[in-house]
């Protein structure tokens, strides 16, 4: 058995473990309400904006347009948003695995990495990184979106990039995250919703259809970035404040054993002396 | 005399901006200024730096500064997606002003087509800001 000494010391230092993690995920629950709130803003914005985006493409029909049919170039972009922080349970392994188990061969693979963590695992597996921007995630702006968002559309127009990719997390509930990869451009559309739309009132563009096109996707393109940002901010703070919570009561189950093992320990120590004491007196007698 | 009200909502990335009912609304899209008022036929308009004036039910008048985006008309409601809209009291003159005179600077000592592009939307965009 552990001496006393020894278990009261590790009975202390989990307790202080525990302290912390009780004290990050206060924190983390705080964060999480503001960036829970920030995502349900913006909701409304990128429905219209979807639903938008898909009744002019069913308007349009057939065009050719650049956005809409692939450009020949191999090399796929992928914007890759992490966290900064460890701690979040699985939440910056889960986005990282996305591209790790898809089928995208690694050479034609580009990131562009928004949070360290995710960036790490992909650096060690050899993937190539073209760019850091793992500053946007800590308080997301559509600013910032922006900028990432005509970055990637530049090399896209250029013809560096033939397809661009959004991993990211998807903020279902407090406990509830799904990793999500999904395709920006060229844009796709689901044809079975296009269907249910085709009732509606015809709709007239100004300018033309084709474009508005021009201008609209990339505001579609910037705003899924902007979504993704606020939407994994939320779902970090989520899985923070479970792996915390977790971390918490396990610390308490960990002290609970501790102390009856102290308590055992101590109990045995006095009966050991006690015995010692009797005995002597005993042998005196 | 009482004009027919529309449904009116403008939503940006970060907030719902306004939403309510008003009988006129004036903005500038890429093709010009325009008016609308209720029962316009369907429409879709892209938006280009400009000063929009909301006229409500009551007839008073809110100006913000609506700098781009997009505008969803349909008979009894029109929806505008925004990317950049700010009331007036929203508004940072300062920042506005070295806006204007980082765009100025930049128009000045010339540069590739697309740089002067920029400049020339960032200097409308200053000085519909500092209009106010």
């Amino acid at each position: 058995m552990a001496s006393m000494i020894d278990i009261k010391r590790r009975r202390e230092s989990v307790t202080s473990t525990q302290q912390i993690t009780k004290a990050m995920k206060l924190v983390s629950t705080v964060k999480l309400q503001k960036a829970r709130t920030r995502a349900e803003q913006s909701q409304p914005y990128f429905d219209k904006m979807y639903a938008t985006v898909t009744s002019i493409l069913q308007k349009s029909g057939n065009i050719k347009h650049p956005y809409l049919t692939a450009n020949g170039s191999e090399k796929k972009a992928v914007i890759m948003v992490s966290s900064n922080r460890g701690l979040a349970g699985g939440y910056n392994n889960n986005v990282a695995k996305l591209l790790t188990e898809s089928d995208f061969k690694k050479e034609d693979v580009e990131i562009y990495g928004v949070g360290h963590k995710a960036m790490e695992v992909l650096a060690r597996k050899n993937y190539k990184i073209v760019a850091d921007h793992s500053n946007m995630i800590e308080e997301p702006n559509y600013g910032d979106a922006l900028k990432l968002g005509r970055e990637v559309l530049d090399r896209y127009a250029a013809g560096e990039i033939g397809e661009i990719y959004l991993a990211y997390t998807n903020f279902k509930n407090t406990v509830v995250h799904i990793p999500k990869l999904v395709k920006l451009l060229p844009v796709e559309i689901d044809e079975t919703k296009l269907e249910e739309e085709k009732s509606k009132v015809p709709m007239n563009y100004e300018p033309e259809a084709e474009e508005s096109l021009d201008m609209i996707i990339p505001k579609y393109v910037c705003s899924l970035i902007y979504g993704a940002f606020v939407e994994s901010h939320a779902s970090e703070n989520g899985a923070r404040m479970q792996a915390m919570d977790s971390a918490t009561s396990n610390a308490e189950d960990m002290i609970a054993a501790l102390s009856l093992a102290y308590n055992r320990a101590r109990q045995g120590a006095i009966t050991q002396e006690l015995t010692e004491i009797i005995s002597g007196a005993e042998a005196l007698n | 005399m009482a004009e027919k009200q529309f449904k009116l909502e403008i939503i940006s990335p970060d907030r719902s901006f306004y939403s309510g009912a008003a009988t006129m609304l004036e903005y500038r899209t890429t093709e010009g200024e325009v008016g609308i008022y209720a029962d316009h036929v369907p429409m879709t308009q892209i938006v280009a730096p400009g000063i929009m004036t909301i006229t409500e039910a009551d007839g008073e008048q809110k100006k913000a500064a609506l700098m781009s985006g997009f505008v969803e008309i349909l008979p009894e409601k029109i929806t505008i997606l925004a990317e950049t809209v700010e009331w007036p009291e929203e508004i940072d003159k300062n920042r506005a002003q070295a806006a204007k005179e980082r765009a100025e600077d930049r128009l000045r000592s010339g540069g590739g087509s697309i740089d002067t592009a920029r400049a020339e939307l960032a200097l409308k965009r200053a000085l519909i800001r500092l209009s106010f």
